[in-house]
């Protein structure tokens, strides 16, 4: 009699105390893990958010030629066009990430890497880049260039 | 589950005959007797030895090296990186509780004898391996760059060119140059990460070949006396599984030590600044900072400091050559001066060590 009624009981103590153990120890396993998985993540610097920067005087730059400008962290592509026009665009190849740069022979913006071309308004106009590059907007005040952020 | 394990079991047992290494680990004995606790506290030493692999891999993905960067990097980690305090504070609360069972470790075994005959190389390997670990803490010590470790580093390279002939140039190897500058950081960082961890993991794989090749020695006097009586236990699972709830322990230990008293970080090392008051070594290196101030300036014809790091170097010497000098053990016979060595020895560091807190 006893032992029908201890029997029935036992199976369930020992699912209990499986049930404990393996919580702990998957619980253990979570508080180590956890922290190991977020300290791996670099954390998000706090960048200052740059909206425009002075590019230089006009007279820095000739005609038919590019210069890339410092735009807080990013390179930005600065051309002055045969035709005397500004114009600036993100200097990162929209392929793979490269810096881009102008080739006056051709008279194209173009990515050394994989031989990507742009046209001076920044379309892609051969090679592998998928689409154009971002434009900047070139403001001339007085003598300066500023190059702000196309709203 | 189980039978996909299995294929992969005969699928490397079929290549490398695992079925030896599963017939040997089967065979493997650990004795009991009333001082079987000693045997736990070289498992102790390999888990810290291995979190403070993985923490320094940790740490590595956001220190920077450099006399201009370290402090500033480790700033970053303890107030950037998600739970960076943490790594940084159970890489440094490890360290020490690394160094303390070590010294368990190798107090035990000497007080059993286990280096008699025929562990000496296992015993060799093993005060190597101590020697690399106060090697880690000393340069581990220099690289967050901060005041306390600038001067620890003045002061531990200096004591280093005081021996006759050959301290100037191993000072100047260490330092990197005359004086502790950004190039000794340099150096530093590079034992501490490469050097040291290889030469280590090389000991630690003899050492533990040796140990599991020869099984665990029995203290003398319970060998003497007719041994265990064959008591033993499976290494296999029952010493492992107890070997794994100790780390746990010790485990557990780290992270209330680590969350509660959380490593400082001070404040950026100065060359130009003067050492603040109440500058003190790390633990393990106080006694002998402490009776290097208790000795005159002038002993006879030789340098107080001298005389003091040679007295320590050949007591270091004797103390890692003991399985050479003590033939009675090696006999098997009872050697009450080895025991009365090892009391005195441990006596004089709590002693001083203690004396050194106080002042």
């Amino acid at each position: 009699m006893e032992n029908r009624t201890e029997q029935p009981a036992q199976p369930r103590k020992r699912e209990l105390l499986m049930w404990i153990l393996s919580g702990g120890l998957f619980g253990m396993a979570a508080s180590i893990l956890y922290p190991l998985f977020a300290y791996l993540k670099p954390p998000r610097l706090g960048e200052v958010e740059t909206s425009s920067v002075k590019a230089g005087k006009v007279d820095d730059f000739q005609v038919d030629s590019g210069q890339i400008i410092k735009f807080g962290t990013k390179p930005v592509l600065l051309v002055r066009t045969p035709n005397d026009e500004f114009r600036a665009f993100s200097a990162v190849c929209t392929h793979l990430d490269c810096t881009v740069q102008y080739r006056r022979e051709k008279g194209v913006i173009w990515c050394a890497c994989h031989n990507g071309t742009y046209d001076l308004t920044g379309r892609n106009i051969g090679g592998p880049p998928p689409r154009p590059l971002d434009e900047f907007r070139v403001v001339i005040q007085g003598e300066e260039v500023l190059i702000s952020k196309k709203a | 589950m189980k039978k996909r394990l299995n294929i992969l079991y005969e699928w490397v047992n079929d290549r490398v005959h695992l079925e030896d290494l599963v017939e040997f680990l089967g065979k493997k004995y650990v004795p009991v007797h009333s001082h079987s606790v000693w045997y736990y506290f070289g498992g102790v030493s390999l888990f810290l030895f291995i979190i403070q692999v993985v923490t320094g891999i940790l740490l590595l993905l956001y220190y920077k090296g450099s006399e201009e960067l370290a402090f500033e990097s480790i700033k970053f980690i303890m107030s950037k990186v998600a739970f960076g305090w943490l790594i940084r504070s159970v890489h440094s609360w490890a360290a020490n509780l690394f160094v303390l069972a070590a010294m368990i470790h190798m107090f035990s075994v000497y007080f059993t004898k286990a280096y008699r005959k025929p562990r000496e190389i296992t015993w060799l390997t093993g005060m190597l391996m101590f020697f690399l670990v106060l090697g880690f803490g000393f340069s581990g010590y220099l690289l967050p760059w901060n005041e306390l470790a600038f001067f620890a580093t003045k002061v531990g390279t200096d004591i280093a060119g005081v021996i006759p002939v050959i301290g100037k140039p191993i000072m100047v190897f260490l330092r990197g140059g005359e004086d502790v500058t950004g190039a000794t950081l340099s150096r530093f960082f590079g034992f501490h990460v490469a050097v040291f961890p290889g030469i280590f993991t090389v000991l630690l794989g003899i050492h533990l070949i040796l140990v599991q090749r020869q099984g665990m020695s029995e203290p003398l006097h319970i060998e003497r006396g007719g041994g265990s009586g064959g008591k033993t236990m499976p290494f296999f699972p029952n010493f492992l599984l107890r070997d794994l709830l100790l780390w746990l322990i010790v485990l557990n230990l780290l992270a209330i030590l680590a969350v509660f008293f959380p490593w400082e970080l001070g404040q950026k090392a100065d060359a130009f600044a003067p050492a603040p008051a109440g500058i003190k070594p790390e633990w393990y290196f106080m006694f002998m900072f402490q009776t290097l101030k208790y000795i005159p300036a002038k002993l006879w014809i030789i340098d107080g400091e001298v005389f003091g790091i040679m007295l320590f170097s050949i007591a270091g010497l004797l103390w890692t050559l003991v399985p050479f000098w003590d033939a009675k053990s090696a006999r098997g016979e009872k050697s009450r001066r080895i025991i009365y060595i090892g009391i005195f020895v441990v006596m004089y560091i709590i002693a001083l060590t203690i004396l050194g807190w106080l002042s």
